[in-house]
């Protein structure tokens, strides 16, 4: 009612009746356009250019993703762990933030805290993933290898972070160890939030068991929330490089574990090739935004 | 099978953990198979254990003597407790200049203040962007959904052109303004904002004379308390474990991930001490998650995305 009153006076001067709004505004979409949308569309433009901060940038049109995926060899090894990392971790991390989610809501309220704080407990705690380097060092102190020494099963200790064929899988352990993150405390509460009229509804139209149950009510009901889990996924898969970086070292044996974030890093920080290292952004960009969008089509197929 | 499930049944330690079926939390739904609680327990179990036994570890480790840190094959618990490798910390780090309590003066500082700023403007900006319809709301909100994905990581680039040429590389603003900008905060809040706060009492407020700043200071603000402190959580712990990439030079403006870093890089004989730091590390996140976690819980629901 009130609204229709106001409004001649509101067309008259919005500006004045909005500007409580914009100053309340004001902060965040200053900060979001320095540090978000510049430098998105910042990277985008300078991957054209030659450029090293030193001297003017100069245009060299499509040379730089010309090197990034013709000339650069070792960058096409770590695009491709970067894809392996992402592909095995991020469905995987996905799951356990919701299977084990799923799982809790069976229990009371007080076994449900504690577990959810156990698993949620590696990502709290951040970079506490080097206690792994403990586990897995190279002497007889490391834990694997004093484990397998005294069963026999090695005669000697196993370099377990500097062999192109373990250090993948141990990386994507420590990942999925530290991967619950904010899309199981998410899950977790989508789930209690979940009304039972409809599991009531569900039992009476037949649904026998916790399968059904799951893909006919449970899914179907946590749809968007999902969603927002799978972004959170996508981008904790494609970004993982302080793990593989502090386990491995950069740059690790044969560039096995190297990442296209920790690759960024060396390219723009170290050597200073900004417009080169600007387009691998522009490419990691691209593949994240299409695997969100594939998710999205994806996750609209549950429940049918 | 049958001997299978009689002995299921035996086990009465199940019932202890799975909800009571006749309370109104749990529903009448279908009897639930033995067998699959049994595995629910055991899963659960077994992913619990990998989660929190490096953690314990390391727990241990740091307070063990050093000969029980060098011993063959090594064990897991401690046996002779000492606070030898906590007090060791200030003397390991005098060959850098630096005493221990700079450091974490700089941790607690930035990462209070960046909170504290990250959960104010990130409310304002998600009641604005709940509660008025004004023409930019709709472009803001499709960005800070698409902004989800990309975080600090695979933006610290980009990110690095703009601190350079703003001229603030090597101050405590590279570690403060990037994750006030963070979409998550604002995302989560007018989600939440969209179920909490009913238009009706906006409404009534207004006819009563308050203005919009009135409004949000006295009606929302406390109306959003769990939704700030699921964001303080989210912001310490991102905050506390930021390590700031080829931006801060400055080793008096270096954080405690640093140091952890540099101490854990001293090998076998030092791993008590680098185990002392990341216990003392993981002590304030997990001290905010205790606080806050019901209030997470709670207010985590409204996080979904609709495609």
């Amino acid at each position: 009612m009130l609204k229709n009153v106001n409004e001649p006076n509101r067309t008259h001067s919005s500006f004045r009746t909005n500007l409580p709004n914009y100053i309340l505004l004001a902060p965040f979409v200053i900060l979001f356009m320095c540090f978000t949308v510049i430098p998105i569309v910042s990277s985008v433009v300078l991957s054209f250019f030659n450029f090293d901060m030193i001297n003017m940038p100069s245009f060299i049109a499509f040379d730089n993703y010309k090197r990034m995926l013709v000339g650069d060899k070792s960058f096409l090894v770590i695009l491709k762990n970067t894809i392996i990392l992402a592909v095995i971790t991020g469905p995987l991390g996905f799951m356990f933030a919701f299977v084990l989610a799923w799982f809790l809501n069976e229990f009371r309220p007080a076994v449900r805290t504690v577990l959810s704080f156990m698993f949620y407990a590696p990502s709290l705690v951040g970079n506490a993933f080097f206690i792994w380097q403990v586990a897995f060092s190279n002497d007889s102190y490391g834990y694997a290898n004093s484990l397998l020494l005294s069963i026999g099963a090695i005669s000697e200790p196993v370099q377990w972070l500097k062999n192109a064929e373990y250090v993948m899988p141990i990386v994507i352990m420590v990942q999925l160890w530290q991967g619950m993150g904010v899309s199981f405390l998410a899950n977790i509460s989508g789930l209690q939030n979940i009304n039972d009229e409809m599991y009531e509804a569900g039992a009476i139209d037949g649904i026998r068991n916790r399968w059904q149950e799951l893909w006919y009510i449970t899914l179907p009901s946590m749809k968007s929330m999902l969603m927002f889990s799978s972004v959170m996924q996508i981008a904790a898969a494609f970004s993982i490089s302080a793990i593989p970086k502090t386990l491995a070292g950069y740059p690790s044996v044969n560039n096995s574990v190297d990442t296209v974030v920790s690759y960024l890093a060396d390219v723009g920080n170290v050597k200073y090739e900004l417009g080169y290292a600007s387009a691998i952004s522009v490419l990691l960009f691209a593949m994240m935004f299409l695997t969100r969008t594939f998710v999205a089509k994806l996750l609209n197929k549950t429940g049918k | 099978m049958s001997v299978l499930r009689i002995k299921m049944r035996r086990l009465p330690i199940l019932n202890r953990f799975v909800a009571d079926r006749k309370s109104s939390d749990q529903r009448k739904r279908f009897t639930r198979s033995r067998a699959g609680t049994f595995f629910y327990v055991l899963f659960l179990i077994a992913f619990g254990l990998f989660s929190v036994l490096p953690l314990i570890y390391c727990v241990c480790t740091s307070f063990k003597p050093i000969d029980e840190l060098l011993i063959f094959p090594p064990k897991f618990f401690v046996s002779r407790p000492t606070w030898a490798n906590y007090l060791a910390l200030p003397s390991l780090l005098s060959n850098m200049r630096i005493p221990l309590s700079r450091y974490i003066f700089n941790s607690l500082f930035i990462t209070l203040f960046t909170t504290f700023l990250y959960v104010m403007i990130s409310t304002a900006a998600g009641f604005v962007l709940s509660k008025t319809k004004m023409k930019i709301n709709g472009i803001l909100i499709t960005g800070v959904q698409m902004a989800l994905l990309f975080n600090a990581f695979t933006l610290a680039i980009p990110r690095y052109l703009i601190f350079s040429y703003m001229g603030i590389i090597d101050t405590f603003w590279v570690y403060i303004l990037p994750y006030c900008a963070s979409s998550m905060g604002v995302f989560l809040m007018k989600q939440y904002i969209d179920g909490a706060v009913p238009e009706a009492l906006l409404e009534a407020a207004r006819i009563d004379g308050a203005g919009q700043f009135r409004i949000f200071n006295q009606l929302v603000i406390p109306m959003v308390k769990p939704c700030m402190m699921t964001l303080t959580l989210f912001g310490f712990q991102a905050v506390w474990a930021t390590v700031p990439d080829g931006t801060i030079f400055n080793e008096s403006l270096k954080t405690l991930p640093t140091i952890m870093a540099n101490i854990n890089a001293g090998g076998i004989a030092r791993s008590g001490s680098a185990m002392a730091v990341t216990v003392i590390m993981m002590i304030p996140p997990i001290f905010i998650y205790i606080i806050t976690q019901s209030n997470v819980l709670e207010s985590m629901n409204s996080a979904g995305i609709k495609e």
